[in-house]
């Protein structure tokens, strides 16, 4: 195999190919979430992941806090709290979050891009409160909405026509902010909320109490607009609203759902006992049970006997979870949820959360990282200059020394360049800041084994040997030593990897890489290199060396 | 051109020299250790760390105070590479147990540079936070041990490869000659006042593969020049391995300090200590290549001859001092 200058040829070119592939910008997707709207993102990326330390953001370490109450099972506790945090998270708004166990009792949060740390702290902290809250059906928010839109004017958005836009933005448009405002802002004329708020309904989707529909990329307006104190005086006494955090699609318009629901919950979290998720057995669909605790179930059973009829909406940390469903009786200790047509996995997280809620165990920071923007960039450049200058000042002592032959190793030199990092980003592996200093000294011992060949096919030649044997042998006596020294390296690196966390590990995965693509352009590429250069010259006396 | 070719020093003879040279580095080094402590940074105690960019650096005093009115004292202030650049440095010696309450430190170090840093005259802040870091101190123990571990483990990995590959012998040579490194490293940390960070543990842990590798390479040459010169004692042939190997190394080193001095110069400030250890590593891990492994090897060998040899054999006549002699 590979005997031919032909094939080994192939193997090279097919080996760079490959790394420029893994190269080559890509068009990355992502979800962004921002207040809990969804919508994706095209960025273009290119070579490999970048490390916290990179590109900037914040890193949580978190353990369960067992000061102020004692976890009876903290291995469950730990799970408990994983699943809430990536859901959470999700929501948070951040592009591809990190959130991972680390050892027994950790959780590891990383959030690329994210600059303020207390906000990302409290987040993480909040632990999940689940509600049950009675839809609105009286129509309330319809009989508001006229008044809610006259309040909006009055406050100076919702341009009337005719009138020149004010040049200053007041403080409503810069509430509102970017350019979506602007564009809406002047074209809806009368009635900004009654125009993007409308009662559910419509393809096969039947009409329910309290709820309404938004369309998706108005949602963020919609919420601040309520939120002004003018228009929140509008809203009924003893009602407020809230929303479904997933995205509706009715025709093939998708929306948001907002509720109207009583600003009293019936019945939280705190009465909980346990939740499981089930399949209904009538159904098959997937549903999560629940109990409560005797006091929790006396309150329960009154309230929900006083609304039979009514639509009950759940929520967890103030979000409303699915269409509330109808009370059809009365409820006492034990209920059920109906997921829909969700599956058994969501109903699991569901119940897992529900049970968080009712068990807060809170979560302790006990490590906190905030890396600026700046600061990484700085470092790619260091050590990019750093890389260029190591990579010419070894060029130079490689052909000062060795001549021809080292100009052939500068060459290997080039594409050991070229596949560590090709092989870095194909194995997805993160480049951190020590895996940077690391990868500008590897250039430095990548021409390690070039060198030992070299100073073998030196000796051959001293013993009188022709230069086409003197080669070979080269090549053949070096290698013990290039294997025994680079197998040690690899196995410490591998052990790094298996029982460091973090940095070391990826400093591993940059070593071992880094120690692979070295061994096949200094043996493999390198000894190409020479059959080429002997099939020109066949009849050549003294080796360039 | 050729450096060092058909060298023929006795490098064994001189060893004594070598070790006093190591020796000048280990004990100021240690005694410094004992004295003042390792210089563990944040990462490993636990605490705080700030680092901040402002377009002119403000009087420290003047932070000082600010701090020591939200009541953070005894906090570093060091200078940080460029001009502007510095880091408040606060160690959660008697806070709590977890990050919580050091992470009270960076918003205490914020309200103290709003009020000592002047803002702009379009309102934004007059600095950057670049770099905050507050670890729990168990996070930070925990860490020290791992570091610890994962160099033991190394050491026990390359022994049982090195037993495996070459004898028993080798690998303790092979292993004592790195851990010379390590303690001589620790000393030049100690004497440089360096701060123990992952950045300097890194640098640590390929120092050792580094030094092991130069270990490596001249014990394969000592078990080839075994096979070749059967008449040779062990004496002998190290000195000769060395000798032969001495153009590698030279040319290796070379390459491997040009890339360094790049990194000293053109890296930055977070990768400096890095090169400035690993710089330390490669002159080290030269010296102890060639005057602790092999004479190390050479002892094991007189003390214990070993009948189970696969390669090296004892030293069958004479002691080394008259070997000496005969090898010139």
């Amino acid at each position: 195999m590979f005997s031919t200058i032909r094939s080994r040829l192939i193997l090279t070119v097919a080996l760079a190919l490959l790394s420029l592939w893994a190269l080559r910008p890509r068009q990355v997707s992502r979800l962004v979430t921002h207040d809990g709207v969804s919508h994706t993102d095209t960025v273009t990326r290119f070579g490999p992941n970048l490390g916290l330390d990179l590109q900037g953001g914040i890193h949580l370490g978190l353990e369960l806090d067992q000061s102020k109450m004692v976890s009876t099972d903290p291995k469950r506790d730990l799970e408990l709290a994983l699943t809430i945090l990536r859901k959470r998270i999700d929501e948070f708004g951040v592009a591809e979050p990190t959130v991972q166990k680390s050892g027994d009792d950790r959780i590891v949060v990383e959030l690329p891009g994210e600059t303020d740390p207390e906000r990302a702290k409290a987040i993480v902290q909040r632990t999940a409160f689940l509600e049950f809250r009675i839809t609105d059906k009286t129509q309330a928010l319809e009989r508001a909405l006229p008044a809610m839109d006259r309040a909006l004017r009055a406050a100076g958005v919702g341009v009337v026509p005719g009138v020149p836009k004010p040049a200053a933005p007041n403080a409503v448009t810069q509430l509102l902010g970017g350019d979506s405002a602007k564009a809406d802002s002047t074209a809806v004329t009368d009635g900004i909320l009654s125009g993007l708020i409308r009662p559910a309904g419509g393809a096969g989707y039947s009409p329910m109490p309290g709820e309404y529909m938004v369309p998706v990329g108005a949602a963020d307006r919609v919420d601040s607009l309520l939120s002004i104190p003018s228009v929140m005086r509008e809203m009924p006494r003893g009602l407020t609203w809230r929303w479904d955090p997933e995205t509706v699609s009715i025709g093939v318009a998708p929306y948001r759902m907002l509720y109207i629901l009583d600003d009293k919950a019936i019945m939280d979290g705190t009465h909980l006992e346990e939740a499981q998720a089930q399949i209904d057995p009538l159904t098959s669909g997937a549903i999560v049970t629940f109990q409560l605790d005797h006091s929790g179930g006396r309150t329960f059973g009154r309230e929900t006997a006083a609304h039979v009829g009514d639509y009950m909406a759940i929520l967890l940390d103030g979000r409303v979870q699915g269409r509330p469903p109808v009370i059809n009786g009365r409820i006492d200790r034990r209920g059920q949820i109906t997921l829909g047509n969700k599956t058994m996995e969501e109903a699991q997280d569901l119940a897992l959360s529900l049970n968080a809620g009712a068990l807060p165990i809170p979560l302790k920071v006990v490590e906190g990282v905030e890396v600026g923007p700046t600061l990484g960039k700085d470092s790619i450049n260091g050590g990019v200059l750093a890389g260029l200058v190591g990579t010419l000042l070894v060029i130079l002592i490689m052909i000062g020394y060795y001549h021809w032959s080292g100009a052939l190793a500068v060459g290997g030199l080039m594409l050991y360049i070229l596949y560590a990092v090709g092989a870095l980003t194909m194995v997805g592996a993160t480049l951190t800041m020590p895996g940077i200093a690391g990868l500008v000294l590897s250039i430095g011992i990548a021409v390690d084994a070039n060198v030992l060949i070299f100073e073998r096919i030196r000796e051959e030649l001293d013993h009188g040997k022709n230069v086409r044997l003197a080669i070979d042998e080269g090549f053949k006596h070096a290698m013990s030593a290039i294997i025994d020294s680079n197998v040690t390296t690899v196995m410490t690196a591998l052990f790094l990897f298996q029982f460091g966390t973090g940095p070391v590990k990826g400093f591993a995965v940059t070593l071992s890489l880094g120690i692979a693509a070295s061994m096949i352009t200094s043996i493999f590429v390198v000894r190409t290199f020479y059959m080429i250069w002997l099939q020109r010259k066949p009849a050549l006396a003294e080796l360039s060396i | 051109m050729r450096f060092f070719h058909n060298a023929n020093y006795d490098f064994i003879r001189v060893q004594k020299w070598a070790w006093a040279a190591t020796a000048a580095f280990i004990i100021p080094g240690l005694i410094m250790l004992i004295v003042r402590g390792v210089n563990y940074s944040v990462e490993f105690t636990g605490g705080t760390l700030v680092q901040v960019r402002a377009e002119q650096r403000p009087d420290f005093g003047h932070i000082r105070t600010a701090l020591d009115a939200e009541g953070l004292h005894g906090a570093e202030l060091q200078e940080f590479g460029s001009e502007g650049s510095f880091v408040i440095r606060a160690r959660a010696a008697v806070a709590g147990t977890d990050a919580d309450n050091t992470s009270l430190t960076r918003a205490a170090v914020v309200r103290a540079l709003d009020v000592v840093v002047p803002a702009k005259a379009d309102g934004q802040k007059g600095y950057i936070i670049e770099h905050s870091y507050a670890v729990g101190p168990k996070v930070g123990a925990e860490l020290r041990t791992q570091a610890i571990y994962l160099v033991m483990l190394s050491f026990l990995v390359v022994l049982v490869y090195l037993a495996w590959r070459f004898e028993w012998r080798f690998g303790v040579a092979a292993v004592l000659a790195t851990a010379h490194d390590i303690v001589a490293t620790i000393g030049f940390i100690a004497l440089m006042r360096m701060e123990v960070s992952l950045v300097v543990v890194s640098a640590v842990l390929s120092m050792v593969g580094y030094s092991l590798n130069d270990t490596i390479i001249i014990f394969d040459r000592v078990r080839e020049n075994l096979h070749k010169y059967k008449r040779s004692d062990l004496y002998a042939i190290l000195n000769r391995s060395v000798n032969e190997t001495l153009p590698r190394s030279i040319l290796t080193h070379g390459t491997t300090l040009a890339t360094l001095l790049a990194l000293l110069v053109f890296g930055g400030e977070v990768i400096r200590p890095f090169a400035q250890v690993m710089f330390f590593g490669v002159f080290t891990g030269t010296l102890s290549s060639i005057f602790i492994a092999s004479p190390v090897l050479l002892y094991i060998e007189k003390r214990w001859p070993g009948q189970d040899v696969k390669g090296a054999r004892s030293v069958t006549t004479a002691v080394p001092a008259t070997t000496a002699a005969a090898t010139r």
